[in-house]
């Protein structure tokens, strides 16, 4: 893997909400390998985001973005390696750990995964109702109408998943994924199959949620202009491996024929 | 070995079903840890109750008052040929309340609620709405599974129930329309010389067929993979095995009860 020094690397944040952050990495994946019968789709994935950070994965369709994502969401386990989030190994976590775990990580899926038997509002409450005995039903609601006014949603609260446009689904997706307050964000292809101004909106949200709760962030998506606007660092991979890490710079100025290919479509 | 021709391993039939059948206790045995432990999801249960068993009330009563005058039709011929068409009453209430309206209420909701359980867990696998729900730390086992089997195993006696009464209601009425005879009388006769085992064990057999229904179901739903035409495989298994095993399991339950309320 070639891994290039980038200076627009932001720096780790700090504690500032209490949460826990004392400079290791709240995800950290250490030579994870995934295959599904012949097929190897990790190959010895190595990395680390910090909060604060932000690192997207870009990657031809089928390799192995989204089975990362799911391993470190526990919903997959690595053939080998390990994937320690927020210090604890997804793979040997009992279930009580991987619960607590999750609790502090949002997921946007990529078709946003909305409930289709609940409206808009309980999709978003759907986490608080379940982790949050402590909040009274005035404050979960303060706080759903809080993150619906934050995506720009606060005159959808009572509609249907169905009843709303793809882009609207994935900002209800992400105020959901927000709920708890995580600490960290996984976006698996969150621009995908939107307009490009639904997707810059859809960008410049994500960028304003980082920066409010300083989270630590993974984007899966094929999207090198979504990439370069959120991202802090960004990762090309090719047949299960990361074949270069750095800036949006730093990857224009690689000599991999791959990344250039994908940068700039030159066949 | 030499000269041992090799033959390649397929999955036959009966490895499937051995498959199958290890992948059905697995999730039996995931359900019931998620069901002792607390909290529950009370909220879902009731809604559950609502969809299974409130919403399945007038198929099931159109069934069972449809079984009531199809035996009132069919039984009075035989015995007045046999020149026993005094026991009328208690031929339809007896075959209503102890065989008729438990298998059919079976089968009904295996149909009904069966193929809706099955199609709405596989809609929300192949969308990725129940890994939405892990991934929020909730246990889909909890939410989704155990919800839907407890409240199939409470509606199942109360829909039987009410399938029984519109039996023997239906059936008087297509009694009375052929021969006028009062319903006191009727029920009455109907009735007499009816013991705890011949209405109860019957009425809770239907329990188990809940238990059949709804976890055949949800494991189908649960376990769907691909787009619409896995979800509409998961709809069509979920049915045709819940009503088989509900055929099956009620073999074994008639013999069940002969031996314990004989």
């Amino acid at each position: 893997m070639q891994t290039a020094s980038s200076d627009t690397v932001r720096k780790s944040a700090t504690a500032e909400d209490g949460k826990p952050d004392n400079g290791e990495p709240a995800i950290d994946i250490q030579n994870v390998t995934k295959s599904f019968g012949p097929q190897k789709v990790l190959d010895g994935i190595t990395f680390q985001v910090r909060r604060g950070e932000t690192l997207a994965f870009l990657g031809r369709s089928g390799t192995g973005k989204s089975v990362l994502l799911r391993i470190i969401v526990g919903l997959q386990t690595p053939d080998t390696g390990a994937a320690i989030i927020l210090g604890k190994n997804m793979a040997e976590a009992s279930a009580d750990e991987i619960s607590a775990v999750r609790k502090q990580m949002g997921f946007l899926f990529q078709h946003a995964a909305l409930y289709d038997s609940l409206t808009v509002v309980e999709n978003v409450a759907f986490p608080l109702a379940h982790h949050r005995p402590d909040m009274s039903d005035a404050e979960k609601k303060e706080l759903v109408e809080g993150l619906m006014e934050e995506v720009g949603l606060e005159n959808y609260l009572n509609k249907m998943p169905s009843d709303i446009s793809g882009g609207m689904q994935k900002r209800v997706g992400l105020a959901r994924a927000l709920a708890l307050d995580p600490v960290i964000l996984l976006l698996d292809e969150p621009t995908a199959g939107l307009d490009p101004i639904s997707s810059g909106e859809i960008d410049e949200l994500i960028l304003k949620l980082q920066d409010q709760h300083k989270l630590a962030s993974i984007v899966v998506t094929h999207d090198m202009i979504s990439a370069k606007t959120i991202a802090t660092r960004i990762a090309i991979m090719n047949q299960g491996k990361v074949l270069i890490e750095g800036s949006y710079d730093d990857l224009q100025h690689s000599d991999e024929k791959f990344v250039s290919q994908f940068l700039h479509r030159d066949l | 070995m030499a000269g041992t021709p090799e033959y390649p391993v397929r999955p036959s039939v009966f490895t499937g079903m051995l498959e199958w059948f290890g992948e059905f206790g697995s999730f039996l045995w995931g359900v019931f840890r998620a069901a002792l432990h607390p909290p529950f999801e009370g909220r879902e249960f009731i809604r559950q109750l609502d969809e299974i068993g409130a919403r399945s009330l007038p198929l099931v009563a159109l069934a069972g008052s449809a079984i009531g005058v199809v035996l009132s039709l069919e039984a009075r011929q035989s015995l007045v040929r046999f020149g026993a068409k005094a026991l009328l009453p208690s031929a339809i209430v007896f075959a209503v309340v102890t065989e008729m309206s438990p298998i059919i209420t079976g089968l009904v909701v295996s149909g009904r609620v069966g193929a809706g359980i099955g199609a709405e867990l596989a809609a929300m696998k192949v969308t990725e709405q129940i890994d939405a729900i892990e991934v929020s730390a909730v246990d889909p086992y909890k939410l989704l599974a155990v919800t839907r089997i407890a409240a199939c195993i409470v509606c199942l006696p109360l829909l039987t129930v009410a399938a029984s009464f519109c039996g023997v209601i239906m059936g008087w009425v297509a009694t009375t329309l052929v021969e006028p005879v009062s319903l006191t009388h009727f029920i009455d006769a109907g009735f007499k010389g009816a013991r705890f085992q011949d209405i109860l064990p019957p009425t809770f057999k239907t329990s188990v067929y809940g238990l059949i229904i709804g976890s055949v179901a949800s494991f189908q739903g649960m376990r769907a993979k691909g787009g619409a035409a896995g979800v509409g495989g998961s709809a069509t298994t979920s049915v045709v095995l819940s009503s088989l095993f509900v055929i099956l399991a009620d073999v074994i339950l008639v013999k069940l009860i002969i031996l314990l309320f004989p």
